[in-house]
């Protein structure tokens, strides 16, 4: 219960007592009243099958959106499905490294390590450049590997590379953690770089294997080629729907395992990891566990992003791209799954919609010119947000892990009935004030707010707060 | 950092060897060129350690890594270039001949330039990014974060807009044509290796300025006020200490350690500047002050030193593209053996 106090957290800003109101925009003096909140307790207390049924029309929305040709949306410069391909690799990455980052909260930058290592992983099996891959034909290194087939060794090579790594360094904490990770990542490039003769070297790695579906008189090699470039149905957009279907998967997994004891404990470890570990927490366990899904993640955008590219070089796995990953996952609020999505969303999205343009809403500007000068205006818009929203753009709320859907129904019931009247009703829903207590503390629009945070203890209490609700 | 490797080129005889296998353990070659490795590590080594002082200073009275230090160095590196435009020297293939007296002169004006920009630079970036978030009493991974982003800015400020403000003269996609005013020349031989009048330059600065930041720190008032605020700010605030003056002084120290630095880099490394050129600078000179101690301030030299002798062994056994591995394992494995670097952490205590 008392891991939410008024410590600076990385996540909890959203809290009154971590962030004074005037440094808070357009929230006035209620921190959880906006239109943001309302719409995130509607959403908690729908049921399961209910969510689903908005979820899945919304997927598919997403999906739909690169054949849609929405007409300020779609990009001008480049291929639309080609940005949206690029934008499900990174929000894949981003759900990734918000499991290490957002989640477990270590600082990681070194996550491009993971991602080069399975983008290499892939080509090292298929491409035919690759040095190990001159067996002839039946050799189990031959060039027979279909991409699917080397998905699975990339995820299982690059969860071994994040057991690894994470054994040795997790015992360190904070900024010694964010160095060694970088050192990490840039090893892992070099690596990349040195080791000619597995990996190409300089060079890189020609021609790797992608999924061969659709292949017809027009599209020798399948609608997921290169070749197959013009046109709505790009390989591009074949590929955003590849990793959707990824993307779906992982949310689907982290999701749970955010709400299980594995998530719980993460939460405790980044509130605070001593009196995690006191409370009984097996920390370092945790950590490297978190540190292994988070890196078998990027894995598998690695995996795609070598199939989508069919060629992988050293130079694309720059520190810089970690420290592009880590803004994804701040910029649209690190903890926050939809958050980081709509970072990583943000960071490939806004600089391709420039690019090539000649007007916007019938303002004649330079699109290339502004393109170009992405980076600087990405920055200042980091050192901006960082000062007015620090949580970042989809900031997460701390919530009840276990027994959640129950007490937000509650908490909204009594959000209706308490509001009005003014106290609570009675013998009608006896359970209802002990909700209402436990939310009252955050002036009454926040059943969220001061409640419980989700290490053993908050467990505990939200167990009986749903007994008595019972 | 292509520069640097070719520049190593000419000084580690043994360097690149064709190599018929992945590592090549030259160890013969350590051997035989251990005294002149030893000499540029160490030239290399005091250029990390002045910057590896700004990062280890903001860090102990921050807990903060200024991931945009290494932009006040690259920025020192155009104040210096700039200094010595308005000075009226002229990039040109050859070396200027002014003479020991005039060359040493005008080495340090255009040292104080640079100074002058990077320490500016290094000040202002306190009050525009990170203050703000102060007030705010913001968690560090958002300091960080802000860190990143003035990076960016920085580097994009160098890269397309000063170019702009100075009809082309400074900044820019390209490196800046080298302005040289010393010619590396061979002074005496230690142990049969050549020692340079700009290694003997380079080396006896850093110590100068190392010495005079270590007296500065643990001899004068201001000094401590840092140690205190680095000890225990609530505390020092207590006893009358500005918090607020003591951080713009910190930022302020390694602004200018940065500009010396980015000086005598240019003087080894002439056709280093340019707006990415501080980048793998900075990251080798955090891992430095990180290796040393972060937060304490000769563990940043010791770092430094350390990290830079080490990666030239190191490139001549692996060979040369292994050096910035050698540089990040021997990072890794000190930490493992020693978590808080190898002097530990605290500025607060670092005295004899």
């Amino acid at each position: 219960m008392s891991t939410s106090t008024p410590a600076p957290q990385p996540s909890s800003s959203g809290a009154p007592t971590s962030m004074p109101p005037a440094g808070r925009v357009a929230t006035k003096d209620r921190p959880h009243g906006g239109v943001g909140d309302r719409l995130r307790l509607w959403w908690d207390a729908l049921p399961r099958p209910t969510q689903w049924l908005v979820g899945v029309p919304f997927v598919l929305f997403m999906a739909l959106v690169p054949i849609l040709n929405i007409p300020v949306l779609t990009t001008v410069g480049t291929n639309f499905g080609g940005v949206m391909a690029q934008f499900g690799m990174i929000a894949l990455i981003a759900i990734g490294l918000n499991v290490v980052v957002g989640q477990a909260g270590l600082l990681d930058l070194g996550y491009v390590g993971f991602y080069a290592i399975g983008a290499y992983t892939v080509a090292i099996l298929t491409s035919p450049d690759s040095p190990w891959n001159q067996a002839g034909e039946g050799h189990w290194l031959g060039r027979e590997w279909a991409w699917l087939a080397a998905l699975p060794v990339a995820i299982a090579i690059t969860s071994l590379s994040g057991l690894i790594l994470g054994s040795p360094t997790l015992r360190l904490r904070g900024d010694y953690l964010a160095i060694v990770t970088l050192g990490f990542g840039e090893i892992v490039r070099l690596l990349a770089d040195n080791l000619d003769e597995l990996t190409g070297g300089g060079q890189g790695l020609r021609g790797v294997a992608y999924p061969r579906l659709g292949v017809t008189e027009d599209l020798p090699n399948g609608v997921f080629s290169a070749g197959n470039a013009a046109g709505t149905l790009n390989s591009g957009v074949w590929w955003y729907w590849l990793s959707l279907v990824f993307i779906v998967i992982s949310l689907l997994f982290v999701g749970n395992l955010e709400r299980s004891r594995v998530g719980r404990a993460w939460v405790a470890i980044r509130e605070d990891e001593d009196a995690a570990e006191i409370m009984g927490v097996p920390t370092f366990r945790f950590k490297l566990w978190a540190f292994v899904i988070g890196a078998s993640i990027g894995g598998v955008a690695g995996a795609l992003y070598a199939g989508q590219v069919q060629f992988v070089i050293p130079t694309n796995f720059n520190v810089i791209n970690s420290v592009l990953f880590l803004c994804a996952v701040v910029l649209g609020g690190q903890g926050n799954k939809l958050g980081v999505i709509l970072g990583a969303f943000i960071i490939v999205y806004v600089p391709n919609f420039f690019l090539g343009r000649t007007e916007l809403f019938g303002i004649p500007i330079n699109g290339n010119e502004i393109a170009s000068y992405r980076y600087l205006f990405f920055g200042l818009a980091l050192v901006v947000l960082m000062i007015f929203r620090p949580q970042g753009l989809i900031p997460v709320r701390q919530k009840l892990l276990t027994y959640g859907r129950e007490l937000y129904v509650a908490a909204r019931r009594s959000a209706h009935v308490v509001a009005p009247r003014g106290g609570s009703d009675g013998g009608a829903r006896p359970g209802t004030p002990a909700v209402a207590t436990a939310s009252g503390g955050a002036g009454g629009a926040a059943p969220v707010a001061g409640g419980p945070t989700a290490d053993g203890p908050g467990t505990a209490r939200s167990t009986t707060n749903e007994e008595e609700t019972r | 950092m292509p520069a640097l490797a070719e520049a190593l080129v000419h000084s580690a005889t043994a360097g690149p060897l064709v190599h018929q296998s992945l590592i090549d353990f030259n160890l013969a070659g350590l051997g035989r060129n251990f005294w002149g490795l030893t000499i540029e590590g160490l030239t290399y080594g005091a250029i990390y350690a002045l910057v590896a002082v700004g990062y280890t200073l903001v860090y102990g009275v921050l807990r903060l890594i200024n991931f945009a230090h290494s932009e006040v160095f690259m920025l020192g590196m155009f104040g210096q270039y700039a200094t010595l435009l308005l000075l009226g020297f002229y990039p040109s293939g050859n070396a200027y001949d002014k003479g020991i007296l005039l060359t040493v002169l005008y080495l340090g004006i255009a040292m104080l330039g640079g100074m002058i920009v990077a320490g500016g630079t290094a000040v202002g970036l306190e009050r525009v990014a990170y203050r703000p978030l102060r007030k705010r009493g913001a968690p560090s991974l958002v300091f960080l974060i802000t860190a990143i982003g003035m990076s960016f800015v920085l580097q994009e400020f160098v890269h397309f807009v000063l170019p702009k403000l100075t009809g082309g003269t400074l900044g820019g996609v390209n490196a800046q044509q080298p302005i040289r005013l010393v010619q590396p020349e061979v002074q005496f031989t230690i142990g049969g290796a050549p020692v340079t009048n700009v290694t003997l330059v380079i080396i006896l600065s850093a110590l100068v300025l190392a010495l005079a930041t270590d007296l500065f720190i643990n001899r004068t008032k201001f000094g401590r006020g840092i140690r205190a605020v680095a000890q225990d700010p609530v505390t020092a605030t207590l006893m009358g200490v500005s918090r607020e003056r003591v951080i713009m002084l910190t930022f302020l120290i390694g602004g200018i350690l940065a500009g010396a630095a980015a000086l005598l880099y240019t003087l080894r490394v002439p056709n280093g500047i340019i707006y990415s050129g501080g980048f793998i600078l900075g990251i080798k000179a955090f891992s430095a002050a990180v290796l040393g101690g972060i937060g304490n301030l000769r563990g940043a030299l010791l770092g430094g030193l350390l990290l830079g002798v080490m990666e030239n062994y190191g490139q001549v056994v692996f060979g040369t593209e292994w050096r910035d591995v050698v540089a990040f394992v021997l990072l890794i494995v000190v930490l493992m053996f020693r978590p808080t670097g190898i002097l530990g952490e605290s500025l607060g205590r670092a005295r004899a």
